[in-house]
Formats: C-alpha cells, sequence, structure tokens
C-alpha cells in the first residue's frame, strides 16, 4: 500500500465510490485487447518494474529517470475525482498520486514550450493489440494539453488507486488523469513526456479528427457526432438500475477550469 | 446386386433418424449463448454495465446465425446433402430469436422504455434505424416461415425471402457504425458475407448462363 495525503475542496467528490473490482475489470486500454475485460485478463503480467521516464523536448532539464527515483522525493496525495468516458459511461475513482504541475516544474519548460505531449510504452511483446492489423490505431498511444491545461492544479499524474498500486489495466505504473476532459485524454503507462511549442499529434484525433478533438473537455452540449453527450451512466449499473444522469459542463469542474477557455469557440475546438 | 459401400454412404447422407438427431443437437446448441446471456442476467456476472453487454452479446449471436443460415443453401448444394435443407429455417428462426433479444434489452434496459428518445435515436444515429430495419425483415420473413404461409404465398414467398440478403448487409452496417477503433468483427463477418452472397450471384450468373445454351440449342 502507498500513503497518501488526502485533499478536500474540487480534489474531493463526495459521490459513491465506484467498487474497486468495476475500476479495475472495466477498462478501455486497447494495447491490451477491445473487450472492456481484456486489460484486466490479458495486462496481468505487464512489465513495469524497472521503469523509465524520459523528460524531453522544450526544457532547461530533460532528463531520463528512473520512475523509483523519481517517486521518492515525492509527496503523494490521494484526490476521488469522477471520470467521464467519450462512449458515455463514468466512474468516481480515489486516485493517488501528484499533481503534474509538480513534474513540469521540475523539468523547467523554457519560452517555447506551449504544449506538453504524452506517449504510452511501444513494447508489442506485450501489448499484443500493437500488433493487430485490426486496431487502427497508429500506435504508441499520443496525448497532450497545452501549457496552461498541464498546470492546472487539478492535473494529476497517478501511481495508484484505492490506496493501492496502479493494477496494469488501469495505467501502471504512471498515468495521468485529467478529470475535465474524456477519459481518452488520460494517457496510460507514460514512457515519454517532452515539451513542444506546436501542437502535438494525439492518437484518438489522428484515427478520426471530426470525432476525436484536441481538446476533448467534457461538453454535453457538443455531441459526438454518432451518440449524444447530454447523459452518462454511471457505473456500476444493474440491469434494473440504469445510473443514468446529467452530463455536466467540464465534468462538473467548471468553476476551476472555465477561465483556461475563455473566448474559445467549444463547439470548434472540441 | 446392390455394392454394399453405396448404400452405407447412401444411408448415413440419407439416414431420416441421424439427421433428426443431428438437427436436434443443433437446435440444442444454438440455445447455448442463451442460457449464458440468462445466467449473467440473473446472476449479475456481466460486469459492471450487464446491459451493455447483453446487447453487445444477443447482438453478436444474431449476426452469427444470420452468417450460418445463409451458409447452409452453398453447403447443401456443394455437399449434395438435402436433409441439410430444414436448417436454413430453423438456424433464421434463431438469428430472429437472438435479434429480438438484442432488440429487447436496447428498448428495456439502454432506452428504458423512454420511447420520446426514439425518435432522436433514429434521426441522429442511423445505425438504430438500420438495425431496425434488419430486425424488422427477420420478423416478416419469422412470420412467413411456417410451412402453411410458404403455400398460401406460393412463388412469392421466395422473392420476399430473398430479402434475407438485405438483412445481411443492413446487420453488417449496423455492426461497423459503431467501430470505435476494432475492425476485427466487421472484417471477420463482412469476409463471410461477402462470400456466401458471391455465392448467389455467381449461382445466378452460371444459371442464366446455362439456360441461355439449352434455349439456344
Amino acid at each position: 500500500n502507498i500513503e497518501a495525503a488526502e485533499r478536500g475542496g474540487a480534489f474531493w467528490t463526495n459521490e459513491a465510490l465506484t467498487p474497486y473490482q468495476d475500476v479495475v475489470t472495466y477498462n478501455n486500454f486497447y494495447e491490451f485487447g477491445m473487450d472492456k475485460g481484456d486489460p484486466s485478463r490479458y495486462a496481468q503480467e505487464f512489465e513495469v518494474d524497472p521503469w523509465s521516464i524520459e523528460i524531453a523536448g522544450e526544457c532547461d532539464n530533460p532528463a531520463t529517470y528512473h520512475l523509483e527515483d523519481f517517486l521518492k522525493p515525492q509527496q503523494l496525495e490521494e484526490r476521488i475525482y469522477r471520470l467521464r468516458c467519450v462512449e458515455r459511461w463514468s466512474m468516481v475513482i480515489p486516485w493517488v498520486g501528484f499533481p503534474l504541475a509538480d513534474l513540469i516544474k521540475k523539468a523547467q519548460p523554457n519560452s517555447k514550450a506551449k504544449y506538453v505531449a504524452f506517449e504510452t510504452l511501444l513494447d508489442p511483446d506485450q501489448m499484443p493489440a500493437q500488433n493487430s492489423r485490426f486496431a487502427i490505431i497508429d500506435w504508441p498511444y499520443r496525448e497532450g494539453l497545452r501549457m496552461d491545461e498541464a498546470m492546472h492544479p487539478l492535473a494529476f499524474l497517478a501511481v495508484g488507486l484505492y490506496g493501492d498500486y496502479l493494477p496494469p489495466q488501469n495505467g501502471a505504473p504512471i498515468r495521468l488523469v485529467v478529470p475535465w476532459k474524456y477519459g481518452f485524454k488520460s494517457i496510460k503507462s507514460i514512457v515519454r513526456i517532452r515539451f513542444t511549442e506546436t501542437e502535438p499529434q494525439t492518437a484518438w484525433n489522428m484515427l478520426q479528427p471530426q470525432e476525436y478533438g484536441f481538446y476533448a473537455n467534457v461538453n454535453p452540449n457538443v455531441h459526438h457526432p454518432r451518440w449524444r453527450q447530454d447523459m452518462e451512466t454511471r457505473l456500476p449499473r444493474t440491469l434494473f438500475s440504469s445510473g443514468r444522469q446529467e452530463t455536466l459542463m467540464f465534468n462538473g469542474y467548471g468553476d476551476q477550469v472555465g477561465h483556461l477557455y475563455e473566448g474559445m469557440d467549444l463547439a470548434r475546438n472540441f | 446386386m446392390v455394392n454394399a459401400k453405396t448404400t452405407g454412404q447412401l444411408s448415413w447422407r440419407r439416414n431420416p433418424a441421424l439427421w433428426k438427431w443431428i438437427r436436434r443437437l443443433i437446435w440444442w446448441s444454438a440455445c447455448v449463448p442463451f442460457v449464458f446471456q440468462l445466467y449473467g442476467a440473473v446472476f449479475n456476472t456481466l460486469g459492471a454495465d450487464p446491459a451493455k453487454e447483453l446487447a453487445l452479446d444477443t447482438g453478436r449471436w444474431a449476426l452469427r446465425f444470420l452468417l450460418l443460415c445463409l451458409a447452409v443453401t452453398p453447403l447443401r448444394e456443394l455437399t449434395g446433402i438435402a436433409q441439410l435443407a430444414p436448417l436454413r429455417r430453423t438456424l433464421g428462426l434463431f438469428s430472429l430469436f437472438y435479434a429480438s433479444l438484442h432488440l429487447l434489452v436496447y428498448a428495456l434496459f439502454l432506452l428504458e422504455l423512454r420511447w420520446f428518445e426514439i425518435g432522436d435515436d433514429i434521426l441522429e444515429r442511423p445505425y438504430i434505424t438500420v438495425g431496425f430495419t434488419a430486425w424488422l425483415i427477420l420478423a416478416v420473413l419469422g412470420a412467413t416461415s411456417p410451412k402453411r404461409m410458404v403455400r398460401l404465398l406460393g412463388r412469392r414467398w421466395r422473392t420476399l425471402h430473398k430479402l434475407v440478403y438485405l438483412a445481411g448487409v443492413l446487420a453488417l452496417l449496423h455492426l461497423i457504425w459503431i467501430i470505435r477503433s476494432d475492425i476485427s468483427q466487421a472484417v471477420i463477418y463482412g469476409t463471410i458475407l461477402i462470400v456466401l452472397l458471391s455465392y448467389r450471384v455467381l449461382n445466378h450468373f452460371k444459371k442464366r448462363a446455362a439456360k441461355a445454351q439449352t434455349t439456344r440449342i
């Protein structure tokens, strides 16, 4: 188990937690398969120790860290966030980790750094779907944030959930959690973080730019071309309780993050 | 004198008792997915979103039985085993059965009978329309499948039941429309459907050519 300080306020929702069992068996981690149960089924042998993270690009302190060394001085905290998937389901998860801003400050991005780009491990031996001809994502999985989004106190790097280390299917050993954006922005099993001057390429946007934008903010008013986004299913549900509820602007974090997008047309920058 | 070997071969191909058993076995096997679905629903072993899981699974089996149904005629013609013919009806009805479950799960557990939303669904999500049309076709074919209806409709029955090909295409389209990134199922089922439909198209032209030749002679 890992020790974590508790935080209140926007970092801590009082909603009922999604049970651990559901959090670790209902996953989208396409590197391990396309069904929700595939990641928990096929990721158990995933090797996360040793793990290194490369910090590169437009910064004064580029480095490659062993995760262990990197985490040692970190003060870990627990946060309870809503997670809203673009597929219209949502969970409430207690994460353990530290603010992304801590890492960014350490790296000291220079004046050219406008964006932060993230990459998941590329290792077809361990991640079988990366070899599949049927999974048409251009691996490695990539994501990115604008610098002000990345520096926002809600943006979080998680190394655990429910007070324990992250299971592989949830993005071990380290993953991003951006609670006001659709789940696919919260990239898993990160090996590279790069500061860039231009907007980085992101996996889903590369695949279907008209369906998945770079920003991917949770927005009940902007629908996915193939399904509405104003409602969601809170998991777990049963056959007779639908868990159906309204989706909130910025997944309910509008007071905290709304100012980041002032003056932006969110229907265009979806 | 009759050759013993020939009678042996004839006897398994035409043995009515054996084929009755085979058909019975196929009938019960076709119920197995339903047993699993029912078990999962009753004992809540379908995961965090059982409604979605049931919808996906019943839909998959509806498509599989439709493809199996379409495979009967080619199989019968290629092997010359006439005893296979009744399976087309059985498998077609199982496809309708699973498609009806699929629709029921959608209406009861996903839509939760909020009928006013169906309008939105049909307009905004054409894959619902396409899937519903496929089910409608299967329902009509199912309703006209009893022998009495076959006799009643006469020649028109054959024409009507050609709609099964359209149902296959619509069902596949319905599947393709919900893909996020994994095209494996669409490729596998699509290939099978293309092979089964091509067989009909080729057969059609072969028969026409043969007919043209006989009239010329």
